[in-house]
């Protein structure tokens, strides 16, 4: 791993907290409305996803703007997604299914919005395990593999959202469209990359 | 740390003490006493203070025993209103600007007496009463609300559907230049909602014109509301501008919108999940744990008998 590069990382970091820092004041100050446990369900739902789909957009970034020093970036959105997903979890594990385990696994086979969801979750879970520098030496270019299971985490995310809504809403359409488009873009480049390699 | 789970539901809620009025006494105070909707006719928001009051408002006659009305702030502020717009939030953001007065209310259909009946007019031969009800929304949430209003069925023998009438539609205002959710689509407006003519004869049906002793705000639905507490709020449709008596079943808005998910019935109901959530639980607003959702949301024993011998997983 090339070493911190002057003050990217961290400021990406701070901006990562930002909406954590944000909720805990709120919460503090009894300031999350009339349904808290609600707003804190959307509000961490909603930073995993930006958090997924900022992660997911670095290396198209990357690539357009030939600015490689970003690539430090990916793995930091990466694990905070995963840590506004983990809280999000944890939210609806406790409050609203109180550790019922046979509630849960019955929610996520009825509910295809909880089963989204949960794919996202569980498509996460490995990429955050694997982000030490200990695991990206061992597993070598199977690492890459493995990573590619966060287009399905971003996927199934965008999915999760725009099922969670009684009626169409713009919201979730404009993401799923972004990550649509993210996703587009590696079959565009691993085409073009086909393309030079047969040249 | 000890997590504490409150999931026991107070044994006065489990069998709620309706205090019942006989029908015969409703007949008698149907029509007694003048009823003044007080005449402020200006929007204050939605501050209770600022809200006209109601006068001659009779003590409850039907309440549930034991359950804390939710604060004035909760039941104004988190609303579905979506002619307002999709947010909890949207309805006491933009309802301000709707003009409620004048109203009027049009009944037409298989009745006797169909006319445009001026708000005032529709509810003044009527005696205004407060009425606590638990509201069950069908996202698993819930509060209690003390409501004025009057009867449905003291409406419905006034206006005598004739004996071909089976149902009763309602129909909610639809005027995009002061609803801005109306752009945003979704729903195919105007709203309409339905109840058999049994159900809405049914002495728990109610329409609301107040809140906490004052006139309703308009994010609750101004000037006037349906509330059938045994079924899930979205049922309950707001500012009423007509009443039409069919033969047949009327459709539904959230019925045509997701008819899987949104049921012509729509009773509340633990052991029939919607394909998002489970019915079996509800957040109480303002409680961290979620709680059992009660059978018709705890008035089993009032309105049970009208779906005797229906299956309700099918006729849900
Ligand atoms: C572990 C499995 C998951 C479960 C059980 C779950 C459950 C939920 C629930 C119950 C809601 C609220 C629905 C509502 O109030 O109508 C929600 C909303 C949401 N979730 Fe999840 N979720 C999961 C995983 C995820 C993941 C991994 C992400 C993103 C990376 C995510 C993003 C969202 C978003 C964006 C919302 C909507 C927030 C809003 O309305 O503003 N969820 N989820």
């Amino acid at each position: 791993m090339s070493l911190m590069t002057r003050g990217l990382e961290p400021a990406v970091a701070a901006v990562c907290v930002v909406p954590l820092v944000l909720l805990a004041y709120k919460a503090y100050s009894g300031d999350l409305g009339v349904n808290p446990i609600e707003t804190l369900t959307h509000e961490t739902g909603g930073t995993a996803l930006k958090l997924l789909v900022a992660s997911l957009a670095v290396t198209p970034v990357r690539r357009l703007t030939g600015w490689n020093r970003l690539v430090s970036t990916r793995r930091l959105l990466g694990i905070f997604a995963f840590f506004y997903a983990v809280l999000h979890f944890s939210i609806y594990l406790v409050f609203d299914q109180f550790f019922d385990v046979m509630a849960i696994v019955d929610d996520v086979l009825k509910r295809k919005f909880i089963l989204s969801g949960m794919v996202a979750f569980l498509a996460m879970l490995p990429l955050a395990l694997t982000s030490t520098n200990g695991w990206i030496r061992r597993l070598g270019r199977r690492w890459q593999t493995l990573h590619r299971l966060a287009y399905l985490a971003g996927a199934a995310a965008a999915i999760h959202f725009v099922w969670k809504t009684k009626v169409p809403e713009v919201e979730p359409y404009a993401y799923a469209g972004v990550v649509a488009v993210l996703l587009l873009t590696r079959v565009w480049f691993s085409w073009k990359k086909r393309q030079t390699q047969t040249a | 740390m000890l997590i504490k789970r409150e999931p026991e539901i107070r044994s006065s809620e489990i069998t709620p003490e309706l205090v019942y009025r006989s029908r015969r006494e409703f007949l008698r105070t149907a029509g007694v006493g003048a009823v003044g909707l007080a005449t402020s006719s200006m929007w204050l928001g939605d501050d209770l203070a600022a809200q006209a009051v109601l006068a001659n408002v009779k003590k409850s006659t039907y309440m549930v025993a034991d359950d804390k009305p939710h604060s004035y702030e909760d039941i104004t502020s988190y609303n579905n209103y979506y002619e307002f717009g999709t947010q909890k939030s949207d309805p006491a953001r933009y309802a301000g600007q709707l003009t409620v007065k004048p109203w009027t209310v049009k009944v037409d259909g298989l009745v006797a007496k169909p006319a445009d009946y001026a708000l005032e007019d529709f509810i003044k031969p009527h005696q205004l009463e407060e009425r606590t009800y638990r509201f069950r929304c069908v996202e698993a949430w819930s509060m209690v609300i003390p409501w004025v209003g009057i009867p449905l069925a003291d409406v419905i023998n006034r206006v005598q559907p004739d004996g071909k009438a089976k149902y009763v539609e309602f129909t909610t205002l639809m005027r995009p230049s002061e609803m801005p959710g109306l752009r945003g689509g979704g729903l195919d407006w105007p709203y309409t909602e339905g109840l058999r003519l049994d159900e809405a004869m049914h002495p728990l049906a109610f329409l609301a014109v107040g809140l906490y002793g004052k006139e309703l705000p308009n994010q609750n639905g101004a000037p006037i509301r349906l509330v059938v507490p045994w079924k899930y709020g979205f049922k309950n449709i707001k500012s009423i501008v007509r009443m039409r008596f069919t033969e047949e079943q009327p459709q539904t808005a959230w019925n045509k919108a997701n008819p899987r998910e949104y049921g012509f019935y729509s009773n509340v109901n633990p052991t029939v999940d919607h394909p998002r959530w489970s019915q079996a639980t509800e957040r109480v607003i303002g409680q961290l744990f979620k709680r059992k959702t009660l059978m018709f949301n705890g008035y089993a024993d009032q309105v049970a008998p009208l779906y005797k011998g229906m299956d309700l997983k099918k006729f849900y």
